[in-house]
């Protein structure tokens, strides 16, 4: 029995991504069960290793975890990338809850009619550049150090690293204006392990295309139609 | 300067209600300013008191505390409601996590659209009865325990007792089918701080009406 932990979920970004790249960036080896089929989902959820019938889902430690963020406090909690006492638990809960609403923003991109894309790429550049990215801006001007919390490499420094990434996606040039980010973001992605997880081969995934927004519809049978914020 | 939390938000439940749950569970008296107009809230981002220009916001500790999640993770471990190890903290933020999204469907509900309101009550039912509450049911009737985790009561007993509450408002008989969480509910009814907290002239606000809905539409009107 493999002692990795095992992700359960699409073959494909959502949800699952960040605790890709936290697992990573920690550098822990980890198993993946990709979802293609309605049968396989109905499969897990009988088995009853869904606790509210969701993916993601974790197999780690003896526990079959849900809910992203519980998986991901856990991840940062045992790999000690979660600060060093409450206080700096709390900045990195904080930091990372901001980086969540943006990239909750991109994470329904995918699913929006090409209209409402054009609509959301907007609202994401707005929201980035007017809220979330001036504040990490500020944190990083503010304490001169290399890290957003502690000046020890954390949870919230790999998920501001990711949403800078997937905000650029959207719009490349979208740091001009934030040097602090530019240079943090220089300096997170050469951090080895979030380099290796940077080149191809590795188990992140690409931009969510339409194969992967079909797959998600079949096997959650989620026709419904999404709208934008 | 008083060493009580401050609490600012909105004079009614939305995002803020369950930090004043958690702190009243708790036993911490805590203070609050209430947004009443636009011009309030204006202030407070000119002022830079708004990491993401967003309300919750938690004065507590010398902290400026914003994000809902972080706020209550910060008070579930300082006044120790947040288990006594990592996997124990695991299973807590577990529940915590499906219970707000459970509290999410309620949170929305006063700002659907007239024609949704119908559907999207139905919907809360739907999942309170056949997603959220069969697991808390099944948790409490496999350990046998009062409470959801580690036998010690936590955050996550907090959260459920709230939620019970809020969907009652909606659908009064929804527990009827649920023996153990009408056990549940009982008995975090009459922990003290919480027997307390549901008292008139506690700070406990009220469900949300219509006026509360037109002060968050004018409040956050951009």
């Amino acid at each position: 029995m493999s002692r990795k932990p095992k992700l359960y979920y699409f073959n494909g970004r959502g949800k699952m991504e960040s605790i890709r790249w936290l697992l990573a960036a920690a550098g822990v080896e980890f198993e993946e069960e990709f979802l293609e089929t309605r049968e396989q989902y109905e499969k897990l959820l009988q088995g009853g290793s869904l606790l509210f019938q969701q993916v993601p889902m974790v197999e780690i430690d003896g526990m079959k975890m849900v809910q992203t963020r519980a998986i991901l406090s856990y991840i940062a909690g045992k790999y000690n990338l979660y600060g060093k006492d409450l206080k700096e638990r709390a900045l990195i809960d904080m930091y990372v809850g901001g980086t969540d609403d943006l990239m909750g923003f991109i994470m329904m991109f995918p699913f929006l009619s090409a209209e409402d894309k054009e609509k959301q790429r907007a609202v994401i550049v707005q929201k980035a550049t007017s809220r979330y990215f001036p504040a990490y801006e500020k944190v990083l001007k503010d304490h001169g150090q290399d890290f957003l919390v502690g000046n020890n490499f954390s949870w919230a420094d790999v998920h501001l690293l990711e949403a800078i990434l997937m905000v650029e996606e959207k719009k490349s040039d979208v740091l001009s204006g934030f040097p602090q980010l530019q240079a943090f973001k220089a300096r997170i992605s050469s951090i080895p392990t979030i380099k290796k997880f940077l080149e191809p081969g590795s188990q992140r995934k690409p931009v969510p295309d339409d194969k992967y927004v079909e797959t998600v519809r079949r096997v959650l049978r989620m026709y419904y139609d999404v709208k934008a914020n | 300067m008083s060493g009580k939390p401050r609490l600012t938000y909105l004079n009614g439940r939305g995002r803020m209600e369950p930090v004043r749950w958690l702190l009243a569970a708790a036993g911490v008296e805590f203070e609050e300013v209430f947004l009443q107009t636009k011009e309030q809230y204006d202030k407070l981002i000119k002022d830079g008191v708004l990491l993401f220009q967003q309300v919750p916001l938690v004065e507590i500790d010398g902290m400026k505390m914003v994000q809902t999640r972080a706020i209550l993770s910060y008070i579930a471990g300082k006044y120790n409601l947040y288990g006594k190890d990592l996997k124990e903290r695991a299973l807590i933020d577990m529940y915590v996590e499906g219970i707000s999204d459970l509290m999410q469907m309620i949170l929305m509900l006063p700002f659907s659209p007239p024609d949704a309101k119908e559907k999207n009550l139905d919907s809360l039912k739907e999942k309170a009865t056949n997603r959220y509450f069969p697991v808390f049911e099944k948790v409490l009737k496999q350990h046998g325990q009062d409470f959801l985790v580690g036998n010690k009561f936590s955050w996550a007993d907090v959260q459920l007792i709230e939620a019970i509450l809020a969907v009652e408002e909606k659908i009064p008989a929804v527990l009827s089918g649920f023996p153990q969480l009408q056990a549940f509910k009982t008995k975090m009814s009459n922990m003290p701080t919480i027997k307390k907290f549901l008292q008139p002239g506690s700070p406990r606000k009220p469900p949300p009406d219509d006026h509360y809905v037109e002060t968050v539409l004018k409040v956050f009107k951009r």
